[in-house]
């Protein structure tokens, strides 16, 4: 058994991804997908689109994705270890700064940060469902559907459940 | 700016929050957000339990947005290290991730024992597909909050075009796109 292989390999893509997700878990989705299904083929396309799915569908941080592809690889130990490698560097790295905040608290140099990180986050979680809307299309349908729930949930307050609970309801009747 | 407060200002001071309430708080974020979990933050943090004033939580989130990793435990980091330190971002981040990670597998479980059942499959391809329009709603909403001119649209079109269309790695396109968008703020007011 090569155990210590595929935690290795988890570890140090997931570490790494941690400090580049600019905009949080759904901003390096594309970069997840890249890994996973077509560098280390750990799952299929199809595989991808569901875990995400479910991982949207449980309660808690986007970050569960993450848990669900570490779990598929490598089961519990691949999870915990997925998960540590996603949170602790950017965990560390916000506990330094957070720490130095009050020296930069509305300094020049924080504002100018924020007006140059937040089109780069807005373009990479626009990429990501961009990425997932072409992954989840198995015909015109499922596109229609991605879109309208973007409409939806773009437009009104609704709680994003109930969006997920009526694409759920479409699929099972066989509407799609 | 007169609505900024700064710390020892604010209705809350550091050791007024226990690790036991934080624990406790941010549990209930983590089991409330379903699909986002920062609109329960704020409801639970400032509205509920008025940890911070409106203006002190803004600030933070904003902190936490900036920063790489999953926004909402930069969140747990900063509000548990606001009232106990470190220990508090400990307490704060295992009550995010604690629950939600022991039932994220376990739906894992059902998925891998039923998942080629036909309704299942008819079920998970409605859900991805309503989940990706999900993901293309919430970069909708940041850039009508944090984008308002040219510039900010042209670097969020560029970031786009490399990840999704030319599906570079990502941290190649980071290296490039950051230093490019700091002149450009720099360079540009708007």
């Amino acid at each position: 058994m090569k155990a210590t292989s595929p935690l290795g390999s988890l570890a140090s893509h997931f570490v790494l991804l941690s400090l580049l997700a600019i905009g949080g878990a759904n901003a390096v989705i594309p970069e997840l997908h890249r890994v996973a299904v077509d560098q280390n083929h750990w799952l299929t396309n199809s595989q991808f689109v569901d875990l995400f799915a479910i991982a949207q569908a449980v309660p808690g941080p986007n970050v569960l994705i993450v848990t669900l592809i570490g779990w598929h690889v490598a089961g519990v130990p691949g999870a915990f270890v997925a998960t540590a490698a996603m949170c602790a560097p950017s965990c560390l790295l916000t506990y330094g700064v957070h720490r130095a905040w009050h020296r930069f608290y509305l300094s020049r140099i924080r504002l100018l940060l924020q007006r140059a990180l937040v089109p780069v986050a807005v373009g990479l979680v626009v990429a990501s469902g961009f990425v997932l809307t072409q992954a989840a299309a198995l015909d015109w349908k499922y596109v229609a559907v991605s879109l309208a729930t973007a409409l939806v949930a773009f437009g009104t307050k609704w709680n994003p459940l109930w969006l997920l609970a009526a694409a759920a309801v479409l699929g099972a009747a066989g509407w799609l | 700016m007169a609505e900024i407060t700064v710390d020892n200002t604010t209705i809350s001071s550091a050791g007024a929050v226990s690790l036991r309430e934080l624990f406790a708080g941010f549990f209930q974020i983590a089991i409330s957000g379903f699909g986002g979990v920062l609109p329960w933050a704020r409801r639970m943090i400032v509205e509920q339990r008025a940890w911070l004033d409106d203006a002190e939580f803004n600030e933070m989130l904003s902190l936490c947005q900036l920063l790489p990793g999953p926004n909402v435990l930069n969140l747990g980091i900063c509000v548990g290290a606001r009232f106990q330190g470190w220990r508090g971002s400990v307490v704060a981040c295992f009550a995010l991730i604690a629950l939600p990670f022991c039932l994220v597998i376990g739906a894992g479980m059902l998925y891998v024992k039923y998942g080629d059942l036909t309704i299942v499959r008819g079920v998970m391809a409605g859900v991805s597909a309503a989940a990706a329009g999900l993901v293309i709603a919430m970069g909708a909403k940041m850039a009508r909050t944090g984008i308002h001119g040219l510039r900010g649209a042209a670097v969020a079109a560029a970031g786009f075009t490399a990840v999704a269309v030319l599906r570079w790695p990502i941290g190649w396109v980071l290296l490039g796109l950051i230093p490019v968008s700091l002149v450009l703020a720099l360079a540009f007011k708007k």
